[in-house]
């Protein structure tokens, strides 16, 4: 049995062919898009990647650990501190889209057809509407406390029933929000892929404050495998290249575009 | 949707292979080393016996994500074996799922041989020589005890999800397991179909149990 076990390490250490580690925000993963454009870059280079999705503050943690090639997030504030932290050498934007406020079609804030997240959130604050916050330091999750200080309310301040902090993903918050009949931020992405959504829909989209950018960050080569380093820098490069913005740009989910490229 | 079952039904064959392949071999490791370890203690008083005891039993709600968090320290770059380069990979998974199952199927085996080993033992002359070859003995008499050590072992490995998303990652294609998809598609609101999976996945785990029981049963005869 420990010859068998030492040889499982053996073909777990040898390895298949050339393949990136991409750490993923879980947005782009789940919604599909990378299942439908990372096959056209495997076609094209022979370079197997296999992401790994979590939220962007866990996504740049294992990365800044050394335990990706490659990263793909969507929260500017905590890329830069990224990047100044020395762990990646540069970072560039590959597609954007919308965050959407969502929330039960009863409205009880009364923000439904707004376009000012920051004056909704205000609104739902007020009213004391149940919302739900995903607290688990993503992108979005960094999104939701920006848009909260922009209504000038502090966050971690807040108390009582109303804001409940769930430490989950996005579908673990649509999901609550749709049980609780609750307010919640979501990207677009995630919402229009999304398969449980009767009786939640979006109640303020549209304005600038909701823009919500997804970059592309090389890692410091002297952090990481070396190994990963030359298929990470070609699938960099490919998402950046007509080819690679053209399939992002053509993948839809039910008709609707989710990413734009650029 | 149609477009995410067509998907799913390509992807079904290497998540369920997977599942039965990581959770099988973790099950064979874990017997490996806690069947024999079972054996010992019912059999034998040795030094540190009570420790081990103490410590198997305690080590039976081992959480999943704590075994995973410990793991994914040590196997990450960063980590003491981040040079083996094993993490994300499904040998990382087995490992966890075997560190999971080693103190379930020791504690179980133990407590299920030490009654047929206190009848059985003293028709054996116990020197060192020969306590190795009563072991065997002891485990055939005892596979039904043995079997369900076994299958517990089997039940925590092929049901956890919290250690292998960890050190699995959830890669589609090569480390996504029926637990890991399971949590997936609840993520994404599929919950009709994330219930499907977990239908499978008791059906498989059922049809494993039976598996072994005929087996041990046929050998009975």
């Amino acid at each position: 049995m420990r010859i068998w076990l030492l040889g499982l390490l053996l073909v777990g250490a040898a390895g298949p062919p050339p393949a990136v580690v991409l750490a993923s925000t879980s947005s782009v993963e789940n919604s599909g898009l990378l299942g439908r454009i990372l096959p056209i870059f495997t076609q094209q280079t022979g370079i197997a990647v296999r992401v790994v999705a979590l939220g962007t503050g866990q996504a740049l943690a294992v990365a800044a650990r050394g335990d990706a090639d490659l990263v793909l997030v969507h929260d500017p504030d905590a890329e830069r501190a990224f990047l100044d932290a020395g762990h990646g050498v540069s970072r560039r934007q590959v597609a954007w889209n919308d965050f959407v406020v969502i929330g039960p079609a009863s409205d009880p804030a009364h923000v439904a057809g707004g376009h000012d997240a920051a004056a909704a959130f205000a609104a739902i604050r007020a009213a004391g509407a149940a919302f739900v916050s995903r607290g688990d330091r993503s992108g979005t999750d960094a999104q939701e406390k920006r848009l909260w200080r922009a209504a000038g309310l502090e966050p971690a301040q807040f108390s009582g029933g109303w804001y409940r902090e769930i430490g989950g993903g996005m579908g673990a918050a649509l999901n609550m929000a749709h049980a609780m009949g609750a307010y919640t931020l979501a990207d677009r992405g995630t919402w229009l892929s999304f398969g449980n959504k009767e009786g939640v829909r979006i109640a303020v989209e549209g304005g600038d404050a909701l823009i919500n950018r997804y970059d592309v960050i090389v890692l410091n080569p002297a952090e990481h495998r070396p190994e990963g380093r030359e298929p990470a820098d070609a699938l960099a490069t490919w998402l950046l290249s007509a080819g690679g913005q053209a399939a992002i740009g053509a993948f839809r989910v039910r008709g609707e575009q989710l990413f734009h490229p650029g | 949707m149609p477009e995410l079952s067509e998907a799913w039904r390509g992807a079904m064959p290497h998540i369920v292979g997977l599942s039965l392949m990581v959770s099988l071999s973790a099950t064979a490791i874990a017997a490996g080393i806690g069947l024999p370890l079972g054996a010992a203690l019912a059999m034998l008083r040795f030094r540190g016996r009570g420790a081990i005891i103490l410590g198997a039993n305690a080590l039976l709600g081992l959480p999943p994500i704590v075994v995973g968090l410990g793991l994914y320290l040590l196997l990450s770059r960063s980590g003491v074996l981040g040079g083996l380069d094993l993490l994300f990979t499904p040998a990382a998974m087995v490992l966890a799922q075997t560190l999971l199952a080693i103190p379930i199927v020791t504690a179980l085996a133990h407590r299920g041989l030490e009654p047929i080993w206190s009848r059985l033992g003293p028709a054996f002359e116990l020197d060192g020589a020969r306590i190795w070859q009563a072991m065997p003995h002891l485990l055939a008499i005892g596979r039904t005890q043995a079997l369900t050590a076994v299958l517990a072992g089997f039940g925590r490995a092929i049901s956890e999800v919290g250690a292998i998303i960890i050190v699995g990652g959830n890669i589609a294609g090569h480390t996504r397991t029926m637990t890991t998809a399971i949590a997936l598609e609840t993520g994404q609101g599929n919950l009709a179909f994330a219930i499907t999976l977990g239908l499978v996945l008791i059906a498989l785990s059922t049809a494993v149990s039976l598996v072994g029981f005929a087996l041990a049963g046929r050998h009975a005869q």
